[in-house]
């Protein structure tokens, strides 16, 4: 299962907890993830990725293994300890603001 | 015995004052979604239990959110509780906080541009719902006022969004220009009478009617005067705050605009100013009595560059002649060393007898009269910035 941890607010819109565990078919990529959390937790799609374009928002990142993997290509494979379950992947809201 | 609920958008959250006819006791609930910008919450005239938020984030984007049961529960419209996540095909749902701009060929004039602060073109890029407002006689259909400035309507109770094209296609879109609050649709108001009548109001392209339901759309600013473009009467972009009618008489509409409070007699065909006496013609809020089609409300601000009260004073201006000739509400107002706003959605009117006149300010207060204006009070004080205020008059 591949581990992905939201912030706050989201996972107040999702109503779940600090993390979430996702089954996620063939390559392990932030695309597939991200496909997953929104089938999933359909309230979430718009809130990452443009409703649209796919794009990730200006104001998210992506971290996992100490790592900012947000200009990643989305269809890169996730680092082995994301793909094993070891490590999550950190949906992260930029800090911005006083 | 009737009841009255108050609907309280705020920078981090939504509230829900409620009392009886009394309007003295309040009960609050809140903060509902807290840490999200609140813009707007209003309920539904077909059904008062129905209530609609736009809830919006720069990190997060645009979610919808409908209560069934007059705000004590809520989910999004897409996605309600209990069904499935997926549609038939495999899709998974939550298309309610989808507001695709209309570039299909089919519709006319898909338009891709507007013009920027500096003159320059920019592409339509949406950014938040400012305004909901739900149809006077069903429940499921609502419109919403979008930034950049654009209308949408949903028919089946928020769960899809479908743009009223015709409004950014007449022609002047291209001219259109954000005010310093973005390019944004603010008010919507549907005729009472005639349910294909709608007025709508751009800032800052001002104010735009159709008589078709949506399809086709004008601009109607004749008599509007802004000095700050280059032809101060042009057809638009003038800075239009907020516009307001009387249920009983929709052709007379009245206006706070950047400067300045009109009045129209025609349907927005054409305005005369009426500013009169204020201290300040610059404001953001307009309403009308529900009793008295003749008499409205402003609150002055001091200038588009003070976005304060003028002389530290908390001061509801009413006019029981239409216009021109206003007086000073001030009992239960401070009136010393008081610099809130109070901005373009943040006054509502009860249709109790006598009216109830609603309205909350930067600071966080939401403040109440049960009595027309005559007197005032705090229903609460310290609320984050409000945004929003409307109120749901229950029998």
């Amino acid at each position: 299962m591949i581990r992905v941890v939201l912030p706050h607010h989201l996972r107040t819109l999702a109503r779940v907890g600090n993390e979430v565990a996702l089954d996620v078919k063939g390559s392990v990529t932030q695309r597939a993830v991200l496909d997953a959390l929104e089938t999933a937790y359909p309230m979430l799609r718009g809130t990452i990725r443009d409703h649209t374009t796919r794009e990730r928002r200006a104001f998210i990142r992506f971290f996992a293994c100490q790592q900012d993997l947000s200009h990643e290509s989305p269809d890169a494979p996730l680092p082995e300890d994301v793909a094993s379950g070891k490590e999550p992947f950190l949906v992260i809201g930029a800090i911005a603001g006083g | 015995m009737s009841r009255v609920r108050v609907l309280v958008g705020t920078r981090k959250g939504a509230f829900v004052l409620e009392a009886d006819g009394q309007r003295k006791k309040w009960n609050v609930s809140g903060p509902h979604f807290a840490g999200w910008e609140i813009y707007h919450v209003k309920g539904s005239p077909a059904d008062p239990e129905r209530l609609f938020a736009s809830q919006t984030s720069g990190w997060f984007g645009q979610i919808i959110q409908r209560s069934d049961d007059g705000g004590k529960t809520w989910h999004q419209p897409g996605t309600p509780p209990g069904e499935p996540t997926k549609t038939t095909d495999g899709m998974p749902r939550g298309e309610s906080n989808k507001f695709a701009y209309d570039s299909s060929p089919e519709t006319g004039k898909p338009l891709t541009t507007h013009q920027w602060y500096d003159g320059s073109q920019r592409p339509w890029e949406f950014k938040r719902v400012w305004h909901l407002e739900p149809s006077r006689a069903d429940p499921d259909t609502v419109y919403a006022g979008v930034e950049d400035a654009a209308l949408f309507k949903t028919t089946d109770g928020g769960q899809n969004w479908k743009e009223l094209s015709g409004l950014r296609g007449h022609g002047t879109g291209p001219q259109w220009q954000p005010g310093a609050g973005g390019l944004c649709l603010h008010t919507i108001i549907e005729d009472p009478k005639d349910p294909k009548r709608l007025f709508v109001a751009i800032s800052s392209a001002g104010a735009f009617r159709t008589d078709d339901g949506g399809t086709t759309w004008k601009p109607i600013n004749r008599g509007l005067r802004s000095s700050y473009i280059p032809d101060p009467e042009a057809e638009i972009g003038h800075c239009v705050h907020r516009i307001a009618l009387h249920p009983s008489r929709p052709n007379v509409l009245f206006m706070q605009k950047h400067w300045d409070v009109l009045r129209s007699d025609d349907a927005g065909d054409s305005w005369k100013e009426v500013s009169g006496n204020l201290p300040s013609d610059f404001g953001f809020v307009i309403d009308v009595n529900a009793n008295e089609p003749e008499t409205i409300y402003v609150v002055p601000i001091k200038s588009d560059s003070e976005h304060f009260v003028p002389d530290g004073k908390l001061r509801v201006y009413r006019s029981r002649t239409g216009g021109n000739e206003w007086e000073a509400l001030t009992n239960g107002l401070p009136q010393s060393d008081c610099y809130v706003n109070v901005l373009r959605d943040a006054m509502a009117v009860d249709s109790l007898d006598k009216c109830g006149v609603y309205f909350g300010t930067s600071g966080g207060q939401v403040y109440a009269s049960p009595d027309a204006g005559d007197t005032w009070a705090p229903i609460v004080r310290d609320l984050p910035p409000v945004l929003s205020v409307e109120v749901q008059t229950l029998r």
